[in-house]
This record gives structure tokens, C-alpha cells and sequence, in this order.
């Protein structure tokens, strides 16, 4: 059946960080102001709402997409994971230590963006080079790093994953 | 930078797809991924009173590999596309092309045919489609129709599509195996639009460096209104694969007509079409 | 034994808040504020004739709709030129909403207040407004002209016009064995950071009190200026800088009309009311910078050395003159560099044109001037055939001339005095990293496979930590814990790091206890702000004055406590204790709590505090005459004078000889930022510099058409580098401490983008045989460069030129 809905709201429930959020909103409503300001998960951060900055990057089934490029509505069958899902203060995932470590931000703003984009690309490629970290990132704007110290994090953050992975192994 | 108020129509089936563009598709427009459209709602250069989302329609987001063709749904990512094995075995332009489109999260969501009925000449796929011999299946109220892509673009931005049709899958036809390809494009920043880009498909007898080339075709990005081919035969049929490719310059820049905008200027474009061609045809045959 | 944190690459105390999206962004706040969309010009020059706001009160959702005629006292009135000098001829500035006239696109006009943006846009695109065009200025030539004018009351276009002179440049150039003379041309670009800008404003009625969030680079003058432009008094009205998503200058700027105008919502609706810039307001209602035009006449020996300069730019400041000639009265002080001229003049006209102002931007005025400068040092080294270092090398100012007085004034109104450094040695560095002399040898290899590669230079120095002043406030609580205190802002420079580390340092602390707020008039009402490299050099010494003022009466405290002398006693991890007698010994804590004579105890360790605990003397007064309660310090730091920074760069380019692409090879640094307080901290500065710097010299620019539309008014459009267009970044650095401040600390932020134009000019120019005189410059320009110059060679043979 086709669901014609119009500018008045709609109800809207989204999966993000494993917990199903219902909303009502207007179908216009951009995802990343769903997520920042119907959910209050200020993470995710909006730098140019037309798709070239990279900061509002959230993973989409696994898979890194412009929050403000995508309708909260249209976004209701998937899984959505925003920084806030993917470390905390006291229990960082390997990307959020690895750009600690590695002085990988410095304002910080964008800094969501790239590890959600970097959390996947290790997922994909568990052991990159320089090369290839610094291609994983050529999608995400940085005003402050210069990109080098992120090209590092990318790096430490795969090693950082695989020490865990190894670590977890017994034998 | 908000868009504007829109009617949101979710239909879950083709029928309904169709049966909802022809209520509203005069005033509406289809929403696949939404990579380039989605920037101009949000800039409210388009305030287009319907959005129809086919992303929930069952059945768009296959990807077919038949003897003669690569078939491609509506709603299949690029990224889907640049990451399928089987596609790239038989068509490995698709993939050349792919890595050349925008940015990994852009192309996550983008649809290959997304960006062929939106015809932007800037675009990599539409090239593509004309290169391959594309056949684009279209479907609205009066049903299913075919159109090779040569009569697909014709306009910037613009196609045959009627506003209540739905560009439902692309058919991009392989090349004989003797057939190879290569994609060249030279953008400002790595993932920006092409100031401009090539496609070419070769046509090569032989092996080694005793390979002769017996055809060239070439399709453009960024320096034409619409995608167009240039068949370089006739200055490469016969060359080594060693060639210098003389001849081809004059060919292709006789053949484009770049606009200038603030990036570059139309002579430079043209020039760098030109030099692309070669580079991509000694990068097709090495 | 605690480790000493001052010079160590300590891991920032900001970052797990941030990694992990809690961060406190403006937008992150006032999530039940009103929001505010404008109505912006789209012309550059008009008269507004007629505003309809109709139909815009009538959606639902929208709360108010004002324009000029609403705003009411000094709200009404023009917004301030913040930094007058006697050079301007004619500062004009504009009105928080236009009040008849438009002088650039993206003016604001009306400000829609609604439920949420979505509405306000909605809203503010039924609004219709009606123009009398009028004929724009675009580009510093159409300004110089002065046939039509921006400001019908500025004749010539010509805002301010400045001359300054030392020696006698006149008879000096005419007797120079060689002159040369070079125009060049350098465009606008913008500081472009990731969060735009943003205001939430909270007008808390009963007790009507204004508390203002702004992303802004200073607290302090915004809540000066809002409590003026509102009538309200100081005391009644604070400002708090959140987390600031990059500033790089366009913050410095204030109160920029948002910051009055939220505030001035907030009180009239009696409701929080929040602005969040978009990234296309940002492009035309913000600031850029860069843009001038130069002539430099320059006269030199046999030898390379100066013996006159004679320099002459236009600087385009856009429509209006807020923050003054700040930007370029850098470009004519700082052009200098490392040299000595000998005999120096500069004169700039400051010229309104019909665009977006300009405002400094990382560097301020000095990529400029190092630009013009260098650009000169290379065209002397061709001219006589001499190697490009070695003409640096014969006019550097020596080690032992420090302190240096060119004879100028600076930006600060002091004089242009060089306190340290040591160029030959920087350059020495930079030669051997970069391997300069081996590079020869590189470029005809290259050559031989066809290939262009060219090396270039550039040198700076960057007068930084500029006054007048900052403060420091140390506070130790009776738990341990320290509250540091200082009211400029931060935008990711790590103030909470260094800063923590400066105090834990000298007073003896661990950085974990110490606790850093930035940019909170609450906190330190008396601040001036963040930029010209001033961070660490002046909070940085303002906090460490304040550390040992409560050093010292930790230690009287603690010496009468233990009934030894001060000088006897030390700190190591928040104890206090006899040095060669570890146990006795009292906690920085402990001294905390005794530092407060109390009535009330609060809790278990305050007991001893209280007036029958037997810890005072009865017949002294609990708090002695020139004492004051609880263990706490606050000073100021205030120098005469600026510190001077400076730094080399090369760069190895690759030119394409078909396409003209440009490709940089290497890219390699050497600066010396006086003292290092976080090495990490400082390379991550350097390298985000270069990277702006890279933007400024390959690929961004602002695309004005000649109406005066902005074309490129996107990230899709104005190209900031990601990654793929960014070199990696080879450094080396040298120390020669600042005798000017008691850290050694000179600044570090703006250093990395100063030289990036001018050494990337120099590398482009060495792969391709001559002069590039225009940046930025991208493969198309380089292109037609070489296009023209083959077409000049071959003139004689008339070559056709297409239609």
C-alpha cells in the first residue's frame, strides 16, 4: 500500500545505537536534525547540510552515510549507529582512543564524522596503509589537523582493533 | 538551509510506484538515494510538492549479470555496484567509473541509475551508459518501454523520462572480450565533479606488444551538454599499443564543446580531454 | 616524584568528552530556544524600497517577524568600528538589520523568529522585499577606480589610506645598482570552520539578567557590546563561550549583528531565541580575507642585499570597516620578515567594495605581506643569478642584532621590535631537511623523464601574543581539586591541556586535578580574546602568575602550619612537605580548607576550619589584614610588547606539463615558537596551518561575478583540501625562548599558514621557468600561463587565436 503522508506529521521510529526511537515529524525532517534535535543525540554534528563536509556521517546498516542527506522517514527500516553508539568517556572504541592518542582532532567538530567513517573502513580493511588511511578519509573535511595526525589514527585505530581481537584469543 | 514542505508517498510495489507517479509525478519527483537531490531541497532550489521514495519498493535493488549484460536497479547503490565481483569480471568499466564517483558515503547511498536519469553531464554513469550501449527500462501508466541511451540524454538535466516514469533499471551492455576499458578523470579535489573525465573501450587483436588496436570508443564528463561518444577509430585502428595516439587530440576536442566555469576554462577542459583520451587509451591497453 | 608536564606531549584532557559526541556546541544547546532564519540580500548594492512580511505571519509556528524599524535604542544604531585608528578616512559600518541601504549579498535585512528553523525558512521565503539597484563595486581595480562608490560618503572608495617610512627609500632606490619592480595579486579566501557561527541568548526576566552562548573568540567583547547595543549593565549581562567547532579569526570579529540581534529577541519575546548560521549564510555573511593588490619597487647591490623597498597595496576590506586596518597594517609591518631593508616605505589604501567584509583570517595580513616579500627575495635571486637562500641569507637580521627594532609600529600600537631568534640556523634546518642542494641533481633527473618539479621557499616572522593583556584564576577546593580560570576562548587549541599542565607545574599538582574553564565572563570578566598566536603566551603566563601566587600562600600557610620556613617546604603531587623530611608534610588539600577560617563545617575536612577547632591564634584576626580567605590567586599578564615567532618553509612541487596539474611533493617545516609548553599540541597547529595554507595557495578562492554574486558560495564550490589534496608534513623545529614572558612562550597557532602562498609561488614558479605573480592559482591559470607565454614567444608568426 502506498503511504501518502503530507507536511503535518508523521510518526517515525528509528533504530539508533540498538534502541528504536518513535518520533512524530514532518517527513521533511533531515535525519541529522532528527538525531540532534528529536533525539537530543548532539554528536552528530552538521557542517554544510549538502553532503560535501562529512561531519554529520553516521552509519546507515554499517555503512557511513550524509545524515543530511537522508529524510528521518526514509531512514525507519535501518540500523543507525551515531558516535554516541560507538564508545563512551570511560570505555572509548578503538577509534575514539586511537584519535586521542594520536592528537587526530583539535576542535573536534568534525571529529564525529570520521570515526564513524573510520569505524567502518577498518571493519572493511583491518590492516590499511598510510595510502590507503588517507584515501579511507579523503571524504571528510578538517579545518584544523591538516589530516595528518588522523591519517595516524586511522592506523593505530586498526591496530587498536586488532590487539583486541588478538587479545581475545586464548590460544 | 531546510527544505521546503513535501508529501511524502512510501509505495512498497512497482504497481504502486507507478500508480502514484501518475497522480502526482507532475509535481513531484522520485527520491532514490537522493545524493543530488536531496543538497537542492535542502537549498530550496527545488521545492518539488511530492517526493515519491522508491527505496521501499521490493525488487529495485538487484544487480543482474547476464551473457550480454550488467542490469542494474533503481535503487542499487554505487557502492553496491563498485563492490560486485561478477559485475566487474564481465563490464570493469562500471567499477573504473565507480571509484571516480564522489566520496565512499556518497556513494553508500546514491543509486547508479538515480544518476543516469539525472542526467548531469558532470556525472560518471551517464557517460557510461552511453559508452556501454546502455538500454534504460522505463516504466509509467502506458507501461514498460525501452531506450537505448544514445536517445536517453537530451538536455542537461534533461531526458525522455515523463514526469510520471520511472527509470526502473539500466542494462549496460558487455563488450566483447577482446574489448578494454579504462576510466580517467581529472577533478580539483579528489571525488569533486570532473573538470573532465573519459571512459574509453578499445578494441585490441592480439597479445603482448605485438597487439594491435582495432577501435576505439571514448565517452566524456563534464564537456559536453549531454553524454556523447567519440568513435577514435579512425586515427587508433592500427596503432601498437605503444602509440603515441596521434590523431586523437583533434578528434575529441572537435568533438566536445566544454563550458567554462569558475574552475576552468573552456580551452583547458578541452585540452585535458584530449590528453585524458590518451592516457586512458594507453592505460586500457598496458 | 611527579614528572614535570611543561614540555611533554601530554594527551589532551579535552578529547574523550569530544571523540565520543559530548561535546557542548552552540547548537547542541537551547534545544526549547526559538530559532531565527533572515532574510538576506541577493543583491550587493541596493536601496530597499518596500518589505512585506504579510504573508510570513500568518504560518503557523512563526513567533515574530522584525526588520529595522522594530529594533529600538542603541539595538537601532550602527554597530561599532571596534579598533579605530587614525588612518581612517572613512569607517563605515553596518546595521544589525539593514536599515535602507544593501552593500553586499547576504546582508542581513529580516529576522524570523519560529518554533524551528524549518518554519523560520518557510516563513522568510514569503517575505518579500523590494529593491532600488544600485551599481556595484566588485574587485579591488573597479574600487580603485572611484567612478562608482560603495559609500556615497567615502570618495574614492578609500577607507583608510596609511603611509609609514624608515630611512629615506627615495635617494636609497636611486642610487641601487639594480631595481626591479613586481605586481602581484593575491585573492580572498575564508576562515571556513566546520561549525559556523551561532548565538543562544537567555533573558532571564525576573531577574533581568541577559546570559548569552555565542560561538565566538571573545566573551568579553561580546558581552561589552551587548550589554551597550541593549542598554543593560555590564553586571547584568554574562557570556559563555561552549565548545567552538574552529574559529581561525571570523570569531574574533564582534558583535557580529546575530549577537545583538538574539539577545535583543530574547528580552522582547521574554523566550530563548537561538541562530544557528547555515554554511551559505556563513559564505555571505560572514568574513574572508586575503585579498590585495601589491606594487613593490625594490633596489639592491651586486650582492642580493636591500637597500630599498618601496611597497604599495590595495587592500580590498569589502563593504564595511568593523574591525578596522588591523589586517593591513600586518601585511605592511610583518611583509618585512627576517630582512633588513634598510630603508622601508609602505603605503595602503583600505578599499570598500561591494562584498562580504573582511575580517582577519589565520595570518591576518601576513601570508600577504610574506608573499610580497618573498616573491621579492626570488625575483632578486633570478635577477642576479644567485641562489634563493643565499640571497635570504645576506639580509637576514643576525642572532646577535636581537632584540631587532625595525622602526615601525605594529598592529598593537607599539613598536616592531624582534625579540629573539635565530635565522641562519632556522635555515640552515631547513636546507638539510628538505635536502636543498641536493635538489639540483633531483630536478635534471626529473627533467630527463620529462617531468617538472620545482623548490620553493618561504620565510616569516609573526609578531604574536599581542596585548593588552589576559588573566589567570587558580582556585584549589578543600577536595584538591583546581579550577583554573582564564577568559579567552578556545577553538581547539588545547587551552585545557596546556594549561593544566602550565598550573600542575608550578604548583605542584597532578594535571588530573586541574580543571580548565575558557571564554566564561562568569569565570574571568576581564579577558580580551583569541587570536594573533596570544593563547599560550598570554594565558599561559597569566595562569602561571596566578599558580604561584597561590604557590606562595600555600606554602605560608603551610609553613606556619608545620613551623618551618617557605623556603624549606615543597610541592610534589598536592603535598606539601619538608624537602630531606618527607613525612612531615601537610596536603595542598588540607591547606585549602585552613586557608578559609570557618563557622560552618560543610563537611569532615572542614572541621578543622571551624572557630573552636584550636587552630588559630585568638589573638589574631582570622583573616589577616592584608589576607583575604581561601587558597586562591588570580594576576594578569600584560606585556609591553609583542613576542616575534618565525619559521622557513619548502615545498617540492610537480607541475604536469600537459595538464598544468599541480602536485606537492614534499612539504617540509621549521619553526621556532620560543618555548614549547605541548609538542603535540604545536605540530598539530603547524600541520592544520599548512593544510589552510595549501587551500589558500591551490584551491580556494572567493568567485565574485562582476553584479557582485558570490558563484561559489559552497562546499561543493570553495575548495577546502580534504586529505587527498593535503601533503604530508615533514617538521623540525628550533626553541629560542621569549625574554619577554617568564614561559619563554612565543605563539605557535597562525604559523603553519603564513609562508604556505609564498612557498608554493616559489615552487611553481622554479618548476616552470618563471614568475607566478598571481595566487592562488590552479592548473587551469598555470595552463594559460604557459599558453600566453609560448603565444608571446612565437608573437612574430601571429598565431591565430580561437573566436
Amino acid at each position: 500500500m502506498t503511504t501518502e503522508t503530507s507536511n503535518t506529521t508523521v510518526e517515525v521510529t528509528l533504530n539508533v545505537n540498538g534502541v528504536a526511537h518513535t518520533r512524530e515529524v514532518e517527513p521533511r525532517r533531515l535525519l541529522s536534525d532528527f538525531l540532534r534535535h528529536d533525539l537530543r543525540l548532539t554528536g552528530t554534528h552538521v557542517g554544510c547540510e549538502h553532503g560535501v563536509c562529512g561531519t554529520c556521517t553516521v552509519l546507515v546498516d554499517g555503512d557511513p552515510m550524509r545524515s543530511c542527506l537522508m529524510f528521518a522517514v526514509s531512514a525507519q527500516d535501518a540500523r543507525i549507529t551515531t558516535v554516541e553508539g560507538l564508545g563512551t568517556q570511560d570505555d572509548m572504541g578503538p577509534v575514539q582512543q586511537a584519535f586521542v592518542e594520536c592528537h587526530g582532532l583539535q576542535c573536534g567538530f568534525c571529529t564525529p564524522g570520521f570515526v564513524t567513517t573510520i569505524t567502518a573502513f577498518i571493519e572493511e580493511n583491518p590492516d590499511p596503509t598510510s595510502e590507503e588511511a588517507r584515501e579511507a578519509i579523503s571524504g571528510n573535511l578538517c579545518r584544523c589537523t591538516g589530516y595528518q595526525n588522523i591519517c595516524k589514527a586511522v592506523l593505530r585505530a586498526a591496530e587498536i582493533k586488532r590487539e583486541g581481537a588478538n587479545g581475545g584469543d586464548g590460544a | 538551509m531546510k527544505p521546503a514542505p513535501f508529501v511524502h508517498h512510501s509505495p512498497h510495489t512497482l504497481d504502486e510506484a507507478v500508480e502514484t507517479l501518475r497522480e502526482v509525478g507532475h509535481d513531484g519527483k522520485v527520491l532514490a538515494g537522493g545524493q543530488s537531490l536531496i543538497p537542492v531541497l535542502n537549498m530550496r532550489l527545488a521545492q518539488p510538492a511530492h517526493l515519491v521514495d522508491i527505496n521501499r519498493v521490493a525488487g529495485l535493488d538487484t544487480i543482474t549479470v547476464t551473457d550480454h549484460f550488467v542490469r542494474v536497479g533503481a535503487t542499487v547503490r554505487h557502492a553496491a555496484l563498485q563492490r560486485h565481483d561478477d559485475a566487474y569480471a564481465v563490464l570493469p568499466v562500471l567499477r573504473q567509473a565507480l571509484n571516480n564517483v564522489a566520496h565512499p558515503a556518497i556513494r553508500n547511498r546514491g543509486t547508479t541509475v538515480g544518476s543516469i536519469a539525472h542526467a548531469d553531464a558532470a556525472g560518471e554513469m551517464p557517460s557510461i551508459a552511453v559508452l556501454t550501449n546502455a538500454v534504460m527500462e522505463v516504466i509509467g501508466p502506458k507501461g514498460r518501454r525501452e531506450v537505448a541511451a544514445g536517445d536517453f540524454f537530451e538536455g542537461p538535466l534533461q531526458t525522455v523520462l515523463e514526469a510520471d516514469e520511472l527509470l526502473e533499471a539500466v542494462r549496460f551492455a558487455r563488450f566483447g572480450p577482446s574489448t578494454r576499458t579504462a576510466f580517467l578523470e581529472s577533478a580539483r579535489r579528489h571525488g569533486d565533479y570532473a573538470l573532465a573525465g573519459v571512459g574509453v573501450a578499445v578494441d585490441v587483436e592480439g597479445e603482448g606488444s605485438d597487439a594491435v588496436v582495432r577501435g576505439a570508443r571514448a565517452a566524456y564528463v563534464s564537456v559536453t551538454d549531454i553524454p556523447v561518444v567519440i568513435d577514435l577509430t579512425e586515427v587508433v585502428a592500427g596503432q601498437r599499443i605503444s602509440s603515441s595516439w596521434d590523431g586523437v587530440d583533434e578528434l575529441v576536442q572537435a568533438g566536445i564543446a566544454p563550458e567554462a566555469d569558475i574552475h576552468a576554462s573552456s580551452d583547458y577542459r578541452r585540452v585535458l580531454a584530449a590528453e585524458l583520451t590518451r592516457r586512458a587509451l594507453t592505460g586500457a591497453v598496458s | 616524584m611527579s614528572t614535570r608536564q611543561f614540555g611533554q606531549p601530554v594527551q589532551r584532557k579535552e578529547d574523550p568528552r569530544l571523540v565520543t559526541g559530548n561535546g557542548r556546541y552552540l547548537d547542541d544547546l537551547g534545544q526549547d530556544a526559538y530559532e531565527v532564519a533572515f532574510v538576506r540580500s541577493p543583491h550587493a548594492h541596493a536601496r530597499i524600497t518596500d518589505i512585506d512580511v504579510d504573508e510570513a505571519v500568518e504560518i503557523d509556528g512563526v513567533v515574530a517577524v522584525f526588520t529595522h524599524e522594530d529594533l529600538d535604542g542603541p539595538a537601532a544604531d550602527r554597530l561599532p568600528l571596534l579598533i579605530p585608528h587614525p588612518s581612517i578616512e572613512a569607517g563605515r559600518t553596518g546595521y544589525p538589520l539593514a536599515k535602507d541601504e544593501i552593500n553586499h549579498v547576504g546582508e542581513a535585512i529580516v529576522m524570523v523568529v519560529a518554533r524551528d528553523r524549518y518554519l523560520a525558512e518557510d516563513a522568510a521565503q514569503r517575505i518579500v522585499v523590494t529593491y532600488e539597484l544600485l551599481p556595484p563595486v566588485v574587485g579591488i581595480a573597479k574600487s580603485r577606480d572611484g567612478e562608482l562608490l560603495v559609500h556615497d560618503d567615502a570618495p574614492g572608495n578609500v577607507a583608510a589610506h596609511l603611509l609609514q617610512e624608515v630611512g629615506n627609500v627615495e635617494p636609497a632606490m636611486a642610487a641601487a645598482p639594480h631595481t626591479l619592480t613586481l605586481d602581484l595579486e593575491i585573492e580572498r579566501s575564508a576562515c571556513m570552520p566546520m561549525e559556523g557561527k551561532g548565538v543562544l541568548a537567555h533573558w532571564d526576566s525576573d531577574e533581568q539578567r541577559m546570559r548569552i552562548h555565542s560561538s565566538t573568540q571573545t566573551t568579553t567583547g561580546v558581552r561589552a557590546a551587548v550589554a551597550a547595543k541593549l542598554a543593560l549593565p555590564l553586571a547584568q549581562v554574562e557570556c559563555i563561550a561552549p565548545d567552538v567547532g574552529g574559529g581561525f579569526g571570523v570569531k574574533i570579529m564582534h558583535p557580529w549583528p546575530e549577537e545583538v540581534l538574539i539577545p535583543w529577541a530574547s528580552r522582547r519575546l521574554n523566550h530563548d531565541v537561538k541562530w544557528t548560521e547555515d554554511r551559505r549564510e556563513h559564505f555571505t555573511s560572514s568574513a574572508h580575507e586575503r585579498g590585495q593588490l601589491q606594487t613593490v619597487t625594490v633596489g639592491f647591490d651586486d650582492d642580493g642585499r636591500l637597500l630599498a623597498l618601496d611597497v604599495k597595496f590595495w587592500h580590498d576590506n569589502g563593504a564595511y570597516l568593523p574591525y578596522g586596518v588591523i589586517v593591513p597594517i600586518i601585511t605592511a609591518t610583518q611583509l618585512l620578515g627576517p630582512y633588513k631593508p634598510q630603508n622601508y616605505r609602505v603605503e595602503f589604501w583600505s578599499m570598500y567594495t561591494n562584498t562580504v567584509l573582511v575580517t582577519p583570517y589565520r595570518g591576518a595580513g601576513r601570508p600577504q605581506g610574506c608573499y610580497a616579500m618573498e616573491r621579492t627575495m626570488d625575483a632578486i635571486a633570478a635577477e642576479l643569478g644567485l641562489d634563493r637562500t643565499e640571497v635570504r641569507s645576506r639580509n637576514f637580521i643576525q642572532p646577535e642584532e636581537m632584540p631587532y627594532d625595525q622602526g615601525l609600529l605594529f598592529q598593537d600600537g607599539r613598536p616592531l621590535k624582534y625579540d629573539s631568534g635565530d635565522f641562519p640556523a632556522s635555515l640552515a634546518k631547513l636546507k638539510a631537511l628538505v635536502g636543498w642542494d641536493d635538489f639540483p641533481a633531483y630536478k635534471k633527473e626529473a627533467e630527463a623523464q620529462g617531468r617538472k618539479v620545482g623548490l620553493g621557499i618561504g620565510c616569516y616572522v609573526e609578531g604574536t601574543g599581542v596585548g593588552p593583556y589576559e588573566g589567570g584564576h587558580v582556585h584549589v577546593e578543600t577536595s584538591g581539586r583546581v579550577n583554573v580560570a582564564t577568559g579567552l576562548t578556545t577553538q581547539g587549541q588545547g587551552h585545557q591541556t596546556i594549561l593544566a599542565q602550565i598550573v600542575a607545574d608550578e604548583l605542584g599538582v597532578s594535571i588530573d586535578d586541574v580543571h580548565v574553564t575558557t571564554g566564561d565572563t562568569r569565570r574571568m570578566p576581564y579577558a580580551v580574546g583569541t587570536f594573533a598566536s596570544r593563547g599560550a603566551v598570554m594565558s599561559g603566563n597569566a595562569v602561571a602568575l596566578a599558580a604561584r601566587a597561590v604557590r606562595a600562600k600555600a606554602l605560608r600557610i603551610a609553613a606556619d602550619a608545620l613551623e618551618v620556613s617557605e623556603d624549606d617546604l615543597q610541592i610534589e603531587d598536592g603535598t606539601i612537605s619538608v624537602k630531606g623530611a618527607p613525612h612531615a608534610s601537610i596536603a595542598l588539600s588540607t591547606v585549602a580548607v585552613m586557608s578559609n577560617p570557618l563557622r560552618y563545617a560543610f563537611d569532615e575536612s572542614a572541621k578543622a576550619a571551624t572557630q573552636f577547632a584550636g587552630t588559630y591564634d585568638p589573638d589574631k584576626p582570622p583573616i589577616a589584614d592584608d589576607d583575604e580567605p581561601g587558597l586562591e590567586g588570580k594576576d594578569f599578564y600584560s606585556p609591553t610588547q609583542a613576542t616575534f615567532a618565525n619559521g622557513m618553509h619548502a615545498a617540492i612541487v610537480e607541475t604536469d606539463p600537459v595538464t598544468a596539474e599541480i602536485k606537492i611533493l614534499r612539504y617540509c617545516v621549521v619553526h621556532d615558537c620560543g618555548t614549547v609548553v605541548n609538542p603535540m599540541i604545536v605540530e598539530g597547529q603547524v600541520h592544520g596551518g599548512v593544510a589552510q595554507g595549501v587551500g589558500g595557495a591551490l584551491y580556494e578562492r572567493m568567485a565574485y561575478d562582476e553584479s557582485g554574486q558570490l558563484l561559489n558560495a559552497s562546499f561543493m564550490d570553495f575548495l577546502i583540501p580534504y586529505a587527498s589534496e593535503v601533503p604530508h608534513i615533514e617538521t623540525d623545529h628550533l626553541e629560542t625562548p621569549s625574554p619577554l614572558n617568564p614561559l619563554g612562550i612565543k605563539g605557535a597557532g597562525e604559523a603553519g599558514t603564513i609562508p604556505v602562498t609564498a612557498t608554493i609561488a616559489s615552487a611553481i614558479s622554479d618548476a616552470e621557468g618563471f614568475a607566478i605573480r598571481s595566487m592562488p592559482i590552479s592548473p587551469d591559470e598555470l595552463w594559460d600561463l604557459r599558453r600566453q607565454r609560448a603565444l608571446a614567444a612565437t608573437s612574430s608568426s601571429t598565431p591565430e587565436e580561437p573566436a
